[in-house]
Order: C-alpha cells, then structure tokens, then sequence
C-alpha cells in the first residue's frame, strides 16, 4: 500500500511538471510543432497524390458506424430529410471566380468516382464502406480558384454541443484523387448518421475531417477568422489539424 | 574476468536517460489514448466490442497523460514524444554499431547457446548472481536487451506508423504485413505491454543487483562498484 501511495505521489509530480510545460507558452508551441514535422516528414516520404488503400467490396464492414452528429435537430435539417432533400444546396464560394449553387441532382450528374475505403477514427476503431461521389477538383476547377486561396474550409449544417461543425484542408488535400464529395454509401443513398447528403472523404486522415452534413465549400486565404481559428471544429478543442497522425 | 573501467559509453547513457523521458511519456499519453476506444481488433477493421479480441481496462487518470482524460492533449504529448524516442533510438544504433558496443557486449556467441551454458546462466540468476558471464553482460541479459533494443523499440515505431493514415500510402505493404491497420494496432498495443513487463524486470533487477553502484555508473559510465 505504501509503495502504491509513492507511486501514485511520483506520478502526481511528474503529471504536475508535465502540465506545467504543456501551459508554458515555449511548450505549447514544442507540442504543436511536432504535428507539422509529422506532416512534413509524411509528405516528404509520400508523393502528394499517393493513394490511400483501396479494398474489394467483399472487405465492407457490416455496417458503417456513425459518430458525432448522427442525427442533426438544429435549423431546418430535419425538415430536409423529411423532404427527402429535395431542397439541399452545395454552395461552392470564397475566394473563387464563379461561385456555384448546386442541387443534389447537379451533384449525382458529375462524374462520378467511387472508392472503397476504410476510415480511421481518432478514437481508434476503422470501418471499411464503398463511397461515391465527384473528386471535389472538379468543382474548384469549375469555380476557378483565385491565386490567394490556400485553404479549402467544408461548412456543415450540424452543431455538435451547440457548436456549428466545420473542417478545412489545405490544397494538396483537396485537390487529392480520392477527395470526393460523397452522396453514397455501399451503394444507397447516404445515411443519416453517416452525413446525408453529402459529406467530404479525405481519405488519407483522421474521420473527424470528413465533414458530413456539408452545405458549402469555400476557398479562404486563412483560417483564423472562422470560429476558434484552428481550421474544424475538434481542432478548436485542441485536435492536431493535420490528421494523417 | 577484470572489468573494463569505463562500465558504459556516453552515447550509451544518453541513449538511455534520453530514451527513459520518451518511454515514460509515450507510454502514459499512450494509456490515455486507449482509454478512447478500449478494444482490439484483429484484420483491417472493427469499432465494436462484439468484434474484439480484447477489452481492454480503463486505465485510471494518474496513471495517464495529462492526468485527466483529454485525448486531444495526450495525442499532442504522444506524437511529440515519439521523435525523441524514434531518433533517439536511430542514434543509439548508430552509436553501438560504430564503436562496437554492440558486437562485444550485447551479441551473442554461439558457445553461449550451449543448453549447458544457457542451464547455468538461469541457475545462477535464480542465486541473484548476475555478475557471471565472461563479458560485461551475462547471457540472459544480453538476449534481453538485443530483443529490446533489435525487437521491441523499433516495432513501437514500425507499428507506430502502420496506425497513422498519412503514412499509409506509402508504408501500406507494412500495414498488409502485420495484417491490417488494426492488427497493427494491436501489435502496438502488445509491444507497449511487452515494453513495460520489460520496465519492471529490469529495474527490479537493477534494484536486487546493486542499485546505487548499477546507477552510479549508468550515469557516470564509470564502473560503480
Ligand atoms: C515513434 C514511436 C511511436 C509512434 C509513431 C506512435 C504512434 C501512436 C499512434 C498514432 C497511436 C494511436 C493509435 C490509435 O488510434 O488507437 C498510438 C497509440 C498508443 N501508443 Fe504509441 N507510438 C509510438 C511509440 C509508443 C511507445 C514507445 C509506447 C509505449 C511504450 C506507445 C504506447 C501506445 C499505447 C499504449 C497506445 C494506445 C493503443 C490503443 O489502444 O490504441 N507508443 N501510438
Ligand atoms: C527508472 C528506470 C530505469 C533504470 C533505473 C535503468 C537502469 C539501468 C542500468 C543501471 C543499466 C546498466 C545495467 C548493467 O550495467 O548491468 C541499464 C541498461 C539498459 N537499460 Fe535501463 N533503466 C531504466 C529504464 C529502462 C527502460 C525504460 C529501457 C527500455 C525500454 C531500458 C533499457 C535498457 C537497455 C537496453 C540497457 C542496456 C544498455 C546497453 O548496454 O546498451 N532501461 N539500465
């Protein structure tokens, strides 16, 4: 008991000294710097369109697990759903040359890529499911991006603890073969929980940047005027932006 | 058998010192992290318990980085921690292959896989004689550090990357040989464990050889005794 009592002690004490650190402002910048080394040295190792692994459709998983939103009842969402989303609007905007508005039915005449992969959760469980959709360059291509866009931030129509959801990538991300703006899921029309009806895949990161319930993609120079600034709603609570970790 | 002086190099005590910091942090922001999804899984996926090969234990908060749960928090200290340990380890490498304290302390010879010698190595660690082998480690302990060092802590590291997605395009024929993203989760769980079975043992026999000379000249490099 004794011995537990000093370990829990030392235990204590070096817990203090580590959050110590982690609050002073040279550890915090340490901490953060280490996920952009972690990026640097996989984009060094990786070429930029190197493609995530792609499964035979027997490797589906039985049933794609939904997390975070799964079920929005903010704003008008579920009168969308009820209506079938008859009325859904993709904004394409920003720093763009000609802003898009498209429906659903504009979105599911595109071409079409469709791609079976497994998603990795930060939490650490993957499930594999066959997504479809078109490659999200198209649509930048056909708004034609400015030259000071250097993000790509996706707006969803879900809060999550009353907190509007939101993400970004940087353009080598999306302008990825496999980012897709996907509509369905192992061949049905996408459920609910999964993002209906339409969600980001950004296939060689974390789930929490591919944004469901997706209502705009906007071209931005900078991240720091949306929300927390951090670039997605679980980078405000203090999530690595470069999810490939 | 006269011992040398010097007991052990620099860069062997700063591999050691430098590697322990790492260890410690990596594995208790590690704790943290499987306290966001307690379950193993064998293959390519799985994200329900029905589906695991083990449940793991909530490991409880003073045991864990930070202390209390924040994944975000212990994801940053386990990713920051893992280039001291991975380069750390890279470094150590290099430094007992260039001045050969690897060939002539920690690799074996084949006379000493002889049942008899290996028989006798294990009766005289029962008689906590540890001082007996003709170099400066005896059988036992340099089997053991050559799977800790050869083994075990560049498997965190390959397994370590098998989990990350950004790496996976690249590395995606290691991730099929260990059997998926999830077997190698697995894997890295398993060698985490095997790390700290290895932890205790070795400070308990650091402890029951002679703590304060074993110290002294891990610290110092010169022979303690
Ligand atoms: C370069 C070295 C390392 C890298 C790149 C690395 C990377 C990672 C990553 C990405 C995860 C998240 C896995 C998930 O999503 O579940 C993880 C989890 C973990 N790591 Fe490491 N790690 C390294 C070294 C270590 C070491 C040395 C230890 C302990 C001695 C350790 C212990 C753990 C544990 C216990 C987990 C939780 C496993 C789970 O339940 O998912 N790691 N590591
Ligand atoms: C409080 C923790 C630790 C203490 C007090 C400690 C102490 C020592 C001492 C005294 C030696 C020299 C043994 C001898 O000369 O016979 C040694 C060697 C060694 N230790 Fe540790 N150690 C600790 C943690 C670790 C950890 C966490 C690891 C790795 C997972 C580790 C791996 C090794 C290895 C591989 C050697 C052999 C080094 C060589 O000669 O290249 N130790 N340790």
């Amino acid at each position: 008991m004794k011995r537990r009592n000093f370990l829990v002690a030392a235990g204590a004490a070096f817990l203090a000294g580590c959050n110590k650190v982690a609050e002073s402002a040279p550890g915090a910048k340490l901490l953060s710097a280490a996920e952009s080394w972690h990026k640097a040295a996989h984009r060094f190792l990786s070429n930029r369109e190197a493609l995530a692994p792609e499964y035979p459709r027997s490797a589906i998983s039985p049933y794609f697990r939904g997390n975070g939103s799964v079920d929005p009842t903010n704003g008008d969402y579920q009168a969308q759903a009820a209506s079938d989303f008859a009325n859904w609007r993709l904004e394409v905007r920003g720093l763009v040359e000609t802003p898009l508005s498209l429906t659903l039915d504009n979105i599911r005449r595109l071409p079409q890529r469709t791609q079976v992969t497994r998603h990795d959760c930060v939490e650490g469980w993957s499930a594999i499911g066959e997504w479809t959709g078109p490659q999200l360059s198209l649509l930048l291509d056909a708004a034609t991006l400015r030259p000071e866009a250097r993000y790509i931030v996706f707006r969803c129509a879900d809060e999550l603890s009353g907190a509007r959801y939101y993400e970004s990538v940087d353009l080598i991300d999306a302008y990825h073969p496999q980012t897709i703006i996907a509509h369905r899921l192992n061949g049905e029309p996408l459920p609910i929980k999964n993002g209906a009806p339409l969600r980001m895949r950004i296939e060689r990161q974390l789930g929490y940047k591919h944004a469901k319930y997706l209502t705009a993609i906007e071209a931005v120079a900078s991240l720091e005027d949306l929300y927390g600034g951090k670039g997605g709603y679980w980078e405000d609570r203090g999530y690595q932006w470069y999810a490939g970790i | 058998m006269t011992k040398p002086a010097k007991r052990h190099a620099l860069t062997t005590r700063l591999w050691h010192w430098s590697n322990l910091v790492a260890m410690v942090i990596l594995f208790m922001s590690g704790l943290t992290i499987s306290n966001a999804h307690r379950y193993l899984y064998w293959g390519d996926w799985g994200f329900e318990a029905k589906d695991a090969w083990l449940a793991v234990p909530r490991f409880p908060d003073w045991m864990t980085i930070p202390g209390y749960y924040s994944l975000a928090v212990a994801r940053d200290w386990h990713i920051l921690a893992a280039w001291l340990f991975a380069l750390t380890l890279l470094f150590g490498w290099i430094a007992m292959l260039v001045n050969r304290h690897f060939k002539r302390d920690i690799a074996t010879r084949r006379e000493e896989w002889r049942p008899a010698n290996i028989k006798a190595d294990i009766a005289a660690h029962l008689r906590l004689d540890f001082d007996h082998g003709k170099g400066k480690y005896n059988f036992i302990q340099k089997l053991t550090y050559g799977l800790v060092l050869g083994v075990i802590l560049p498997g965190m590291v390959l397994t370590g990357i098998a989990i990350s997605p950004g790496m996976e395009p690249t590395f995606g024929w290691m991730v099929d040989l260990m059997g998926g993203r999830q077997s190698a989760r697995s894997f890295h769980f398993i060698f985490a464990a095997l790390v700290f079975g290895f932890f205790v043992i070795h400070v308990l026999l650091v402890i029951l050889s002679g703590p304060i000379w074993q110290l002294r000249s891990m610290i110092t490099g010169r022979d303690g005794r």
